[in-house]
């Protein structure tokens, strides 16, 4: 379904993509983990088309979507939903409001259809009767939560989650996991974690992919990755301070 | 070679990035412009910004307005009374408010007021990926950031400043005929013996471009703003500075073509 080919990104003299290649089969849950700084959010923007590469290609259904036009692009982006780091909610629009706001912006549902669409996804993520809440009033595991639902509300193929449980505590965490793995079994979707969260995220993750200094390095099943012989995939796992990732002191 | 490597080099670095820069900031008005005029449009969030630039702005308008007439009427009356010519007191406000004065400080104060208010703004949406939501869900930011604030600009500007006008020719009232004697009726019907339509057009095509100016700096600096909260201060001050400079620069051009 997604097919990334010698994926390359430099900012300034800084390369951050060396020629990534990842296959992503549809309606499976894929993990992206690695060092921080490692590219994993930069891989995240360039599959929907925030960031253009310095070469490569991203093929999504078959096509690329590197060169396409911004009306091409906005096709691929409707079979999207992001859930973004810090949610990204819109902090002048209620919990409902940013709920319903791609129903509102972009269908022809009326009132009612909409209500009915946004009460059944707060009742996914378990936010029922906080919809006239701000951003601002509640905590950072409940606006991932309704940066969930937003980003589910279109139904869309492709779910991508850029660091879903950073800073957050880790009962929250597991919830947000469970609720991940829980509305992508319901749904179907083909889903993307970028995630630091180990070995969290092996309980969740069809397959687990690996990037250190722009490349991937591993991916396989959670069970594969654990075994793997590769010293860097071993350290990154384990957290060790000894072996090829240069650590802080 | 140390010349070329110490002075030349920078100094083309530094011009080359001038011009990128500027070239940047033509893109993004033009592509402002064309959102402008291309459908659909959102007229809450136009009407949203209308209150936010022009409602809100209004005590600052109507204290400095009030005050600008007041020391004009005073400064005025003092170099006047030496040429004996007091009776044109009121003409000279007007004239001075209505060309000048009225929309580069009305300019000045919604910047300082508004416009900073939108660069932070649109900035904090930039670092908290609230722009990168709206391009994510395939909707353009442009139409729901930039072209509502570009077009309430071009509304309020000009409105503002003929607020500002009228205050500050009442500001001049209460100094020429309550302080320092004049005759009510001569201040009002030297006004409108002095003052034409083509100062009245002067000032509302002035007021429209720095309207244009801030909105456009405001919103340029904001969404190309930095990371972090350092970053979002630097714009903000940034935009601030720039449309302040601009506001007076194309003051000075505008003024000399339309003289």
């Amino acid at each position: 379904m997604i097919k990334i080919n010698a994926l390359r990104k430099s900012f300034g003299r800084q390369q951050v993509l060396r020629g990534v290649d990842l296959e992503i089969n549809a309606g499976e849950l894929i993990a992206v983990i690695g060092m921080s700084g490692g590219g994993k959010s930069v891989l995240l923007k360039h599959l929907i088309g925030l960031l253009k590469p310095d070469s490569g290609e991203i093929l999504v259904d078959g096509r690329d979507i590197v060169n396409m036009s911004q009306d091409e692009l906005d096709v691929i982006r409707n079979k999207v939903g992001v859930l973004f780091q810090g949610g990204a909610l819109f902090d002048s629009m209620t919990v409902y409001e940013n709920t319903a706001f791609p129903l509102a912006e972009k269908t022809k549902l009326s009132k009612e259809q909409i209500e009915s669409k946004v009460a059944d996804a707060l009742e996914d993520v378990g936010l029922n009767g906080m919809g006239h809440k701000y951003p601002a009033e509640i905590s950072g595991g409940m606006r991932k939560r309704v940066g969930l639902a937003r980003a589910l509300i279109s139904e869309p193929s492709i779910v991508l989650f850029d660091e879903p449980t950073t800073g957050l505590d880790p009962i929250t965490l597991n919830s947000i996991h469970r609720l991940i793995k829980t509305t992508q079994q319901k749904y179907g979707f083909t889903g993307i974690i970028i995630s630091h969260e180990i070995p969290e995220i092996f309980d969740i993750a069809d397959r687990v992919a690996v990037i250190h200094q722009g490349v991937i390095v591993q991916c396989g099943t959670a069970d594969e990755v654990r075994n793997s012989t590769n010293p860097v995939v071993q350290q990154f796992i384990s957290g060790g301070q000894t072996g090829p990732i240069m650590t802080i002191g | 070679m140390n010349i070329a490597e110490n002075i030349i080099r920078p100094l083309g670095a530094w011009g080359l990035d001038v011009v990128r820069s500027m070239g940047h900031m033509f893109i993004f008005l033009s592509r402002t412009v064309y959102y402008t005029f291309a459908p659909p449009f959102k007229f809450s969030l136009l009407l949203k910004q209308i209150r936010f630039i022009g409602s809100k702005s209004m005590i600052v308008i109507l204290l400095t307005g009030a005050f600008a007439g007041m020391v004009l009427a005073l400064q005025l009356y003092y170099t006047l009374r030496k040429f004996g010519s007091e009776a044109l007191l009121s003409p000279a406000i007007a004239l001075s408010l209505i060309r000048e004065l009225g929309p580069v400080l009305a300019a000045l104060m919604i910047t300082g007021r508004a416009g900073s208010a939108i660069s932070a703004e649109i900035g904090i949406k930039r670092i908290t990926e609230q722009i990168d939501a709206l391009i994510s869900m395939a909707l353009n930011p442009f139409r729901y950031l930039i072209v509502p604030n570009f077009v309430a600009s071009l509304i309020v500007f000009p409105l503002l400043a003929a607020i500002f006008d009228v205050v500050g020719i009442f500001g001049g009232y209460i100094v020429a005929v309550k302080l320092l004697g004049l005759s009510p009726g001569t201040y009002f019907s030297q006004i409108d013996v002095f003052v034409t339509m083509t100062d009245i057009r002067i000032g509302l095509y002035k007021s429209i471009s720095f309207g244009l100016i801030v909105s456009w700096v405001c919103c340029y600096k904001g969404f190309y703003s930095g990371y972090g909260a350092e970053g979002v201060s630097r714009v903000t001050t940034q935009a601030v500075v720039l449309s302040s400079v601009l506001i007076l620069v194309w003051d000075y051009f505008l003024g000399s073509v339309l003289l």
